[in-house]
């Protein structure tokens, strides 16, 4: 480290352009960041699928309903350890701008089923307690400053109560989960007894199962032995891992998020290529003054390792500001009001980013270095 | 006029003096073309999509559903309900005197994405026998329409290149029912291209609906009748319904994913713009610095140091238009026509679409370039008009 301050010196040599070569890394760091949290968004939770959770719908599609009575027929599958179900509801809170999805479930399986799902012991006793209540992810509740005890009035489309006028479910708020930064916290569960009580059409059905196996390597099997239970019935089946169910949807929703992001990384990778070439030209710049250093006994490897010092510290600080950056952004959450559940940066993105800055430093102070040390002195210092 | 013959002159020289400081000055040139190719890129998927659900809507064709649905999908109207909408006033009366108002029902069916080959949400219609008049912009480009009565369907050309074995002649299983493909209509590219669209009564009994449907969509004698026509289903007793002009409810379907794209295209155009200003400064003070002299003789000559700012800051927007001209060309290049499909949540079912680079994109653009071409000569610019001219003749 006695060279550090030889190092800094030459930072300094043109702090204009250094500042902005920084600012540059510093920049497509923050995209870089915002780009994979965008990625991730776009996949519909293909990465945090759980391995031991199948799902099952209709056949004919995920909004066709399917038998309550199905239940105890799944329970007694082998490999079948628990089931669970939820249904869309498809009300309205105040407009349909405000993006909020209710699903009707059972309360204990359900957040059994998702242990991802953190709530308080004591919520959960309220929400068993209150037929009317629910639970909203921190996200959600959040965003709408609900707090515990509200009585949130949700207008139903396709789903219509009895009594009152016909339209308008009334619930209270008796719980908010919380969980880790891959978890969507936007969800709004309510009870699905009192959904089917208080309906007036659909009753006895439900949207779809979820099911927990022993053994997730039997997967394949157990789903195909589900489905064959339900074969010729009026509701035919379709069951699939999690995961598959994910990759659908991410599917379904397309490529416009990849093409986002894969555009954008193309050009990111220019922006960073050209604070790599303003990098290695200030190297350049100072072949003479290598050789000079050369002639005095410096060493090739120590002239190296001065070089790749410099600019792999240039790139690691503009890198970990900006990925800093990124990290703040995604705290802020969803830019979008709720289209993107899921809104973080992950922490293997945070270190691929920071092993790119590594890279990107290494490559602009070595391919220069490289081009100087090969030099002979005598030559290298006839360079002005 | 002397200032103004003056910045002209010193702008043509540094412009022609570009060749001189070609890698720099390349080096900005690309920084902003990727920037144009990102933003109008990005935008291109928004108007895309926003084209493809717009497209058909007309202001003389109005939808019916129930009051407080948000979409046809959560809609439901029962038929009794929907014999006393078709004889609401302004309907436009087709052949054998009929309204022209097709009653329909609206689900979607899972079959496979060729790209994927895994379950999309495909929208299903029941349609009724007045369909094709009160949508005239449909037409059968293969095969015929389907005969009521029977399971035959017609596919819509985008379902018909985007999903597996669409194609005339094929077998649709599908719950209890096969569909047989009779048919392939296009309608200029609307989102109806993604449907496939059947009977209405044989969905309904296929779905055991009884006679319930989920909307009407209907075509009014003119576009000034939507008012009386909506008064009087709204002041109905007997009904609960929403009246839309199906162009209004069309837009309003299309307005998250804009929203979404228009966000996120954004956050990231603004982001890069930055990396990109930082690349055109350095360039900029690169050609200030290597033309110092040059400079100081011209002030030495008698230019004052204003024609000296504007030339820098001309080189720098210059510079930035070719980008953006070259961004705006490749991302039309690349992108316009790129079909794709993507899930509407609205209706919960895909949309299939193509992006759009209009030429308003094309002009905000070249817009976005040079504002980042201004910005990054100005300082470069400040720098070139304080240099202090016998200090700087005598710079190497």
């Amino acid at each position: 480290m006695k060279y550090a301050h030889l190092v800094w010196r030459n930072m300094l040599r043109r702090k204009f352009r250094t500042t902005m070569t920084l600012l540059s890394i510093f920049v497509s760091f923050l995209l870089f960041g915002i780009l994979m949290v965008i990625r991730v968004a776009f996949s519909m939770g293909v990465e945090v699928a759980g391995v031991d959770r199948l799902m099952m719908t209709n056949k004919i599609s995920i909004i066709q309903p399917l038998p309550i009575s199905y239940l105890p027929r799944i329970q007694a599958v082998p490999n079948v350890t628990m089931v669970s179900h939820a249904s869309w509801f498809g009300g309205i809170y105040q407009d349909p701008s405000t993006n909020v999805f209710e699903f009707a479930v059972e309360p204990e399986t359900y957040l059994k089923m998702y242990p991802e799902f953190k709530l308080p012991p004591e919520q959960l006793k309220a929400w068993l307690a209150d037929r009317q209540g629910f639970i909203a992810g921190r996200d959600l509740a959040t965003r709408l400053g609900w707090k515990i005890g509200d009585r949130i009035p949700i207008k139903g489309t396709f789903n219509r109560p009895r009594g009152g006028d016909g339209t308008t479910w009334e619930f209270n708020l008796v719980g908010i989960y919380d969980g880790a930064k891959d978890v969507d916290k936007t969800q709004f569960l309510f009870r699905y007894d009192y959904l089917d009580e208080t309906r007036t059409n659909g009753r006895g059905m439900t949207g779809w199962y979820l099911i927990k196996v022993a053994d997730p390597a039997k997967s394949a099997e157990t789903a195909t032995s589900i489905d064959a239970l339900f074969q010729n019935s009026s509701a035919e089946t379709k069951t699939a891992t999690e995961k598959a169910v994910a990759q659908s949807f991410a599917n379904q929703v397309g490529d416009i998020g990849a093409i986002m992001t894969y555009v954008a990384a193309v050009v990111l990778f220019i922006i960073l290529l050209i604070a790599a070439n303003t990098m290695a030209l200030s190297v350049r710049e100072r072949t003479s003054e290598l050789g000079a250093m050369k002639a005095m006994g410096f060493g090739d490897s120590t002239l190296l390792g001065l070089v790749l010092f410099e600019s792999v510290t240039l790139t690691l600080i503009g890198g970990a500001l900006g990925l800093f950056m990124a990290w703040l952004f995604a705290l802020q959450g969803d830019p979008t009001g709720g289209f993107l559940p899921v809104f973080a940066l992950s922490g293997k993105d945070m270190v691929l980013g920071f092993v790119l800055a590594i890279v990107i430093g290494t490559l602009a102070g070595a391919i220069p270095a490289v081009a100087a040390m090969r030099l002979r002195i005598t030559d290298a210092l006839r360079r002005s | 006029m002397r200032f103004l013959r003056q910045a002209l002159a010193v702008t043509a020289v540094s412009i022609r003096t570009i060749p001189q400081r070609l890698s720099s000055s390349l080096v900005a040139v690309v920084g902003i073309t990727g920037v144009v190719v990102v933003f109008v890129a990005v935008l291109s998927i928004g108007e895309g999509f926003k084209a493809a659900m717009t497209n058909a809507g007309r202001s003389d064709r109005a939808i019916i559903m129930r009051s407080g649905a948000d979409s046809e999908m959560s809609s439901g109207l029962a038929g009794d309900h929907v014999n006393i909408i078709k004889t609401a006033p302004g309907i436009l009366q087709g052949t054998n005197a009929t309204p022209l108002a097709s009653s329909e029902m609206f689900v979607v069916i899972d079959v496979n994405r060729k790209a994927t080959n895994t379950a999309a949400n495909v929208p299903l219609r029941g349609v009724d026998a007045t369909v094709l008049e009160v949508r005239p912009e449909v037409k059968i480009v293969e095969g015929r329409m389907f005969s009521f009565g029977t399971n035959e369907v017609i596919v819509g050309r985008a379902a018909n290149r985007q999903f597996s074995k669409l194609n005339v002649g094929d077998l649709l299983h599908s719950g209890e029912i096969s569909w047989q493909i009779v048919g392939v209509f296009e309608a200029r590219g609307s989102v109806a291209e993604t449907e496939i669209w059947c009977d209405v009564k044989i969905l309904q009994s296929n779905y055991r609906r009884g006679n319930s449907y989920q909307s009407v969509l209907v075509r009014l004698d003119s576009a000034a009748s939507f008012d009386p026509f909506k008064d009087w289903l709204t002041s109905n007793p007997q009904i609960d319904v929403q009246v839309r002009r199906e162009s209004e409810y069309l837009e309003s379907q299309s307005r998250a994913l804009t929203t979404l794209v228009r966000i996120l295209g954004s956050i990231i155009a603004i982001l890069m713009g930055i990396g990109a200003v930082f690349g055109a400064v350095l360039t900029m003070y690169a050609a200030v610095v290597t033309r110092t002299r040059e400079i100081a003789t011209l002030r030495a000559l008698g230019f004052g140091s204003m024609p000296v700012l504007l030339s820098v800051i001309g080189e720098s927007i210059f510079l930035a238009l070719c980008g953006g001209v070259i961004g705006g060309a490749l991302a039309f290049l690349i992108f316009n026509g790129y079909q794709t499909s993507t899930m509407n949540w609205q209706t919960f079912s895909q949309v299939a679409f193509a992006f759009a680079v209009t030429p308003a994109l094309l002009v905000q653009g070249i817009l976005y370039s040079l504002a980042m071409g201004l910005v990054g000569g100005i300082f470069p610019a400040l720098r070139a008009a304080r240099l202090p001219i016998s200090q700087a003749l005598r710079e190497l």
